[in-house]
């Protein structure tokens, strides 16, 4: 049966329709879902995809994290269903609390939109687990409020758990150790800040490196 | 005139987080020779107009809200206080 994965848009999302087509290209089935629903389909799993939902305003991501598809979404995520946050996206999970930490300004204040190379770190979660641990990944970063932050105990208990997904090689907007992804403990609910969604295309994208994350969620639900 | 009965809630990035836009301000008044400027760090406030008196549990209902949506508490610390006054 054909893994049914949900993409949810929000207003001002961007990337919704780039995340479908790489679901499709991975081997599974995309199903849009819209912020006022609360029903999510009988998805499998679910993308919160890029862009800038409700403005930005408030925090990013702030109030997509209070939408009523986002009680489901967070319902679903602590029985077990995976989750992919993409930038936007990463910002609703931690905003939800799903995954700790927040991600704030950019250190040099620049939105930032370029390929850039990551290391996979984790390949034990339902979004990474095609991949051989050490992977090296060109992935386009896009993002103004890239820079991943939290507390020196919240950092020291992610890392001790090895929960931590993907590191940049040259550290573009100054996250804490580097870090480009995590995952939570279970490993089905993962945000990452780079694009996997824009790398499934070499004739329009940076490479295809971005698809194995598609590949991942393809093979492990049922 | 009548009385407007205001909620105020003060939003600021802790301490210990990097605020780039402070600094960035904090740079440009140095830079125009405001040396005695030593630290700029930029926050938030709403204002939040209510119905009827502010009681004790309006403020603890707006203090929930500030604690969970206007607020993110991984970065950011907040305070709250009634501003009863007369408005427009």
């Amino acid at each position: 049966m054909t893994t049914r994965v949900g993409v949810v848009t929000f207003p001002g999302t961007l990337d919704d329709r780039d995340a479908a087509t790489a679901v499709a290209l991975g081997g599974a089935q995309a199903v849009p879902l819209w912020h006022k629903d609360t029903n999510l389909n009988d998805v499998d799993a679910v993308i919160l995809p890029g862009g800038f939902s409700y403005g930005d305003y408030l925090r990013a991501g702030a109030l997509a994290s209070v939408s009523p598809i986002m009680k489901s979404v967070v319902e679903k995520a602590n029985e077990g269903m995976p989750v992919l946050g993409i930038c936007n996206g990463f910002q609703m999970l931690c905003e939800t609390g799903l995954l700790p930490g927040a991600l704030t300004r950019n250190r040099d204040l620049h939105f930032i939109c370029r390929p850039e190379l990551i290391t996979i770190t984790n390949t034990k979660t339902a979004w990474t687990n095609f991949f051989q641990p050490g992977a090296e990944l060109l992935i386009p970063v896009k993002n103004g409020e890239g820079c991943y932050q939290l507390t020196p105990e919240s950092l020291a208990e992610i890392e001790a758990k090895g929960l931590v997904v993907a590191r940049y090689q040259n550290n573009p907007n100054g996250s804490v150790n580097d870090i480009a992804a995590i995952a939570n403990e279970a490993g089905n609910v993962v945000g990452i800040m780079p694009h996997p969604e824009h790398a499934v295309d070499g004739l329009v994208g940076a490479g295809v490196d971005g698809l194995g994350f598609f590949w991942s969620i393809a093979g492990v639900t049922v | 005139m009548h009385l407007v009965e205001k909620i105020i809630v003060e939003v600021m990035p802790k301490p210990e987080i990097l605020d780039p836009q402070g600094r960035a301000i904090q740079g440009v008044f140095n830079r125009d020779g405001h040396g005695a400027i030593t630290n700029v760090r930029q926050g938030k406030r709403f204002e939040i107009t209510v119905t009827g008196p502010i009681t004790d549990q309006l403020l603890d209902e707006v203090e929930e809200l500030a604690a969970t949506v206007l607020s993110n508490p991984v970065i950011e610390s907040y305070a709250i206080y009634a501003d009863e006054g007369e408005g427009e």
